[in-house]
């Protein structure tokens, strides 16, 4: 029904920090509901992992709280595939390699899959604990809706930016 | 005229790194010439000053190996085990057995992690002209795939012995919260075999390097165990007379305040700056080195002692040899302990802790109370203690290239840098290049 090609998803971030969970709490939901049979990484971000893990993915999916000054909960998409990520929103990590590192290295590679998507989520705590923030988690079947529009079109064509 | 950018001359000139880059961490380098003489190099880490010793005071001792790994993403191994050894220190438990093997084991998931990332992606792109590794890997995408894939190996065994790639939570003081099956970790040997191969081929690819000639002297200090190569135990020793227990630390090593660092600044008691990490390792653990690593380290065309720091890069690539080899040996050995840790119950005292993080040897000494309670903490992260050694080759190594344009000179300041893989932000308790010739 959804796919026919293979879909990967991943949640970057520590779900023990309040706002950084929203990638894997994302990538949850999505296999609670409409994709339950999709294989799924929870990442801590280093870049060598999330790049294995896209490899022999058609449709790679990536989520991520991001800090960027927007307004909490505000959603970016980003075609990986066929656009450079702004670095500004991915350079959080204390690792030399992370994720747009990582994005631009599978680039450089030849080793991108024919579809990368990658959302970034605006964060607003990111303090010790389990529970988003009240504005993020209301970005989430936001998230959802996306998506499945995004896998319904193999050349989708939602505007980028904050929606 | 070329290099007057700036309005300099050729007799006065600055060089100037707001800030480096392919360093963990935030830091600079400023350096002055004037007449063709260097007259200042500073090595300048802004980065905040993080205030771990002070807050572990008032804490439970069990607690240490979780906060201190926060210190940092690349080496938490160095700050989990360091703080765990100090602490059985202080309460006279000795870890032996299968639960010291898996701490060897995890501790060579770091270093292969932490090598890799800075041989492939820190390191050899200024070796072979390239801004970052992600140019590198458009020319050079085979070398590049391989050097992720041995990479993605570390992770692997931090993964398994840790619960997760950054930040392992699994480490605990007495040796771990739960241990794998013989199964689990027989399950990284495939890979652990291709990894030992990748790691060959890679110092046959680093030895091929063009490097500066750039011999120093050096008091490298390292930690020495007679039986296996430094990592986890082992007397504090040094290639100019230093061989005593950990406990000695404060005795030979001295920390000093510098005005344009928030990290302090270390020297040999009575002497002068040391080297600690690769270099220093392989200079005092040779003869525990593996006879692969041996062979390969002289076919490379290493000596006995490596005192050119620019080939630092070849010796991180045979202390990579030897963990894969001293992994594989352990997985091979593996008989799972019937409990994952030792008890330890707290008791009034000091207890010392060192071990070889990637770079270098980081000391740990705390003293707590009868409840555990820490009441003092000291803890000294390689960078640190390395800084002074790092402004001293810059000392030496700018008049050599005095005339050189000020790019190129920038460019070589920075890799001579990097030859110590610094990591600023552990080092605060990094880095921007300035010279400045006017």
């Amino acid at each position: 029904m959804i796919e026919q090609s293979k879909v990967k998803l991943i949640g970057v971030g520590n779900r023990f920090r309040r706002d950084d969970g929203v990638g894997w709490q994302i990538v949850q939901a999505l296999r609670q509901t409409h994709l339950p049979e999709t294989e799924a990484l929870e990442a801590s971000g280093e870049g060598a992992s999330l790049i294995e893990f896209m490899q022999g993915g058609d449709t790679v999916l990536l989520f991520d709280a991001v800090v960027s000054g927007a307004t909490p909960g505000a959603i970016f998409r980003f075609e990986a595939h066929n656009e450079r990520i702004p670095t500004r929103f991915f350079n959080y990590s204390t690792h030399a390699f992370s994720v747009a590192e990582a994005i631009e290295m599978a680039r450089a590679l030849g080793k991108l899959p024919a579809r990368l998507l990658v959302y970034g989520i605006e964060g607003d705590d990111f303090d010790g604990g389990v529970s988003l923030t009240p504005a993020v988690q209301a970005a989430i079947p936001r998230v959802i809706e996306l998506v499945m529009l995004d896998l319904k079109s193999e050349t989708t064509a939602t505007a980028n930016g904050i929606t | 005229m070329k290099n007057n950018k700036n309005g300099n001359t050729r007799k006065s000139r600055t060089i100037k790194v707001d800030y480096l880059a392919r360093v963990e961490g935030e830091g600079g380098l400023f350096i002055k010439v004037r007449d063709n003489k260097v007259r200042d190099v500073k090595l300048r880490i802004f980065e905040p000053p993080r205030f771990f010793e002070a807050f572990l005071r008032g804490r439970h001792f069990m607690e240490t190996p979780d906060i201190t790994a926060r210190i940092c993403g690349i080496c938490p191994i160095a700050y989990q085990l360091g703080s765990s050894y100090a602490m059985e220190d202080a309460c006279g438990v000795k870890v032996d057995g299968p639960i010291r093997e898996l701490r060897r084991l995890i501790y060579c998931g770091e270093w292969i992690e932490s090598h890799v990332l800075h041989v492939f992606m820190l390191h050899a792109p200024d070796f072979l002209g390239f801004e970052d590794a992600i140019q590198m890997a458009a020319k050079y995408p085979d070398v590049v795939q391989r050097g992720l894939r041995m990479k993605k190996i570390g992770n692997d065994v931090m993964t398994l012995l840790g619960g997760r790639e950054i930040h392992p939570i699994n480490v605990k003081v007495g040796g771990f919260y739960k241990v794998p099956t013989r199964k689990e970790l027989s399950g990284l040997m495939e890979n652990l075999k291709w990894g030992l191969d990748a790691a060959k081929q890679t110092v046959e690819l680093v030895a091929t390097f063009p490097f500066p000639d750039f011999e120093q002297e050096y008091e490298f200090v390292a930690i020495h165990h007679p039986d296996e190569y430094g990592l986890i135990e082992g007397n504090l020793v040094s290639n100019r007379g230093i061989d005593v227990p950990i406990s000695k630390y404060d005795d030979h090593l001295i920390e000093e305040h510098v005005e344009h660092s928030t990290a302090l600044h270390t020297r040999v008691n009575g002497r002068e700056s040391c080297f600690l990490g690769p270099m220093a390792r392989y200079c005092l653990n040779y003869e525990q080195l593996t006879p692969l690593a041996k062979e390969l380290a002289k076919a490379a065309g290493l000596g006995r002692v490596v005192n050119n720091p620019f080939k630092s890069i070849i010796v991180r690539a045979i202390e990579t040899v030897y963990a894969f080899e001293e992994a594989i040996r352990i997985v091979e050995s593996y008989e799972m302990p019937n409990k994952p840790a030792f008890d330890v119950e707290p008791r009034a005292g000091t207890g010392y802790g060192a071990t070889e993080a990637p770079r270098g040897i980081c000391y740990h000494r705390y003293t707590i109370d009868d409840n555990g309670i820490i009441q003092d903490a000291k803890i000294v992260s390689p960078t640190a203690a390395n800084q002074k050694t790092i402004e001293k080759d810059l000392w030496n190594f700018v008049p050599q290239n005095v005339d050189l344009p000020d790019e190129k000179l920038k460019w070589q300041c920075e890799q001579a840098i990097r030859n110590y893989d610094p990591c600023i932000s552990c080092s605060t308790h990094f880095l921007n290049l300035e010279v400045d010739r006017a």
